[in-house]
């Protein structure tokens, strides 16, 4: 099996999924955003609609306000979303208009403007937009589509030494057959580089990525070491990973580095920079946290996310699948709740990487085909955007 | 077919590498099987939990300490075979502040 069902997108890649969106542009229009989203899931049924929970949106300038703004309209630019519906109280920071007119060109998009309308105008406002739009939705269906339209976003969190050991090579592999394709997958989280980066950047497709690779881990590197002014090695390895077995963030790095597989790197993308029509294997610049990571590669246009987990997390995303797998017996025990793939076979010698790995595949097309992740049954629709300058 | 009951067990990643992580509790004095790319034993000279290190070889303090075949720190104390490998006796080189 090579291929999925997924929904058209025009000149775009397909999506998986056919959300709804609501994007509010503000903290101060996601409790209106809430009320619409839990309004409209009354009328058309949980999971439908979609929102993305920003906290963001105000007292923010220049480059951070930028990121912000481009976390917004990339997240509901990915081809998982059919339509937004853009929520704005009306003096934030983040240009509304501008947000909507940039997901307008690609997708059905509105804007509902909480100081214009009123607040029940503007509640009612969005719950009917939602509504129609999910009407809309629903007349288009699935069809097949090759593999090499998946963009795959590799993440692991809450690791341990099984995430290094077993996951994480697996979750490589499955990378690997997905660029072997013609596919995409983006690996991010550069302060997990730290250690690991001079065997990743060997496979740079040229001298300039190479160096763009390298460049990228130094940077935020030394980024973290001034803001912070302290030692990170109380953040990097967290408290949970040093629990866990690992030692120093070069530990931590080397595995996490596994789930890139052996591919050529293509390429080094901003955070939440659009992978467009680019194949191949990329990095993005995102932080260590799942959230803002996830939602950085996600806002780039991975489709589904392949995550790695050692002691377990029942995070997913707004707008995309996210399969979670461990190595780990005790937390595909514990948390089998939360947990997509139990690789803990692979661990005690039961069962081989190989078919380890055609299993994990196999699960990303079904995913991809409509299968719903746990962390999709669960409501678990998280969103984060990694922030890069102070707050006015 | 698992790796069989009975005897406390730890991987070793690389050839290159100093140090095994175990895939069971081990107690003092038990017998640790290494598995993996390389093959004997080493006697526990302490309990060690599953997923930690246990060193295979000594390390000197100041000496790098191996996985995956490559540095994962630096050892800032005599580390015997057998004891546990962790952040009580092994730094970063990475990552401190300026």
């Amino acid at each position: 099996m090579t291929a999925f069902m997924g929904y058209e997108r025009g000149n775009d890649r397909p999506g998986v999924r056919n959300h709804v969106l609501i994007v509010p542009t503000v903290s101060c229009s996601l409790g209106l955003s809430e009320l619409a989203l839990r309004r409209a899931a009354e009328e058309v049924g949980k999971g439908r609609v979609k929102l993305l929970r920003n906290l963001h949106g105000c007292g923010q300038a220049g480059a951070d306000l930028e990121q912000t703004t481009r976390t917004l309209v990339n997240t509901a630019l990915n081809p998982n979303v059919y339509a937004a519906i853009v929520v704005s109280l009306g003096c934030e920071s983040v240009d509304a208009d501008r947000v909507t007119d940039e997901i307008a060109k690609h997708k059905p998009a509105e804007l509902v403007r909480i100081q214009d309308l009123g607040y029940s105008r503007a509640l009612d406002r969005v719950r009917s937009l939602a509504k129609g739009f999910v009407e809309e939705a629903s007349r288009q269906a699935r069809r097949e589509f090759d593999v090499s339209e998946l963009v795959v976003g590799l993440e692991c969190g809450g690791s341990d030494y099984t995430s290094g050991l077993v996951s994480n090579p697996l979750v490589g592999m499955v990378s690997d057959m997905v660029v072997r394709a013609g596919g995409s997958t983006i690996i991010s989280e550069v302060p997990e580089f730290i250690g690991a980066e001079h065997i990743y950047a060997r496979r740079a497709v040229n001298e300039e990525v190479r160096s763009q690779v390298i460049e990228a881990v130094r940077s935020f590197e030394e980024w973290l070491k001034r803001e912070a002014r302290v030692d990170f090695r109380g953040a990097q390895p967290s408290p949970g990973n040093i629990a866990g077995g690992i030692t120093t963030i070069e530990e931590k790095s080397l595995g996490a580095v596994k789930k890139s597989g052996t591919a050529p790197v293509s390429g080094v993308l901003g955070y939440a920079e659009r992978l467009g029509d680019r194949r191949g294997h990329y990095l993005m610049v995102t932080p260590g946290y799942d959230i803002e990571s996830v939602s950085g590669m996600v806002a780039g246009g991975a489709q589904v996310v392949l995550f790695t987990t050692g002691r377990g997390t029942p995070t997913g995303h707004a707008v995309a699948p996210v399969i979670k797998v461990t190595a780990n017996p005790d937390t595909a025990k514990a948390l089998g709740e939360v947990i997509d793939y139990d690789a803990s076979p692979v661990l005690d010698g039961r069962k081989g990487f190989e078919e380890a790995a055609r299993e994990l595949f196999d699960l990303l097309l079904r995913v991809a085909s409509g299968q719903l992740t746990k962390a999709e049954e669960l409501g678990q629709d998280d969103f984060g955007i990694f922030r890069i300058g102070p707050t006015f | 077919m698992g790796w069989g009951q009975g005897t406390a067990r730890a991987i070793v990643v690389d050839a290159k590498d100093n140090v095994a992580t175990l895939l069971t509790d081990a107690k003092a004095g038990e017998a640790v099987e290494l598995v993996g790319s390389v093959r004997g034993a080493v006697t526990a000279v302490q309990d060690i939990p599953r997923g930690h290190k246990i060193a295979i070889a000594s390390i000197p303090r100041g000496s790098y300490v191996f996985k995956y075949g490559e540095v994962i720190g630096v050892a800032t104390a005599d580390i015997g075979v057998g004891q546990h490998v962790h952040v009580h006796n092994v730094d970063s080189l990475r990552g401190r502040a300026p």
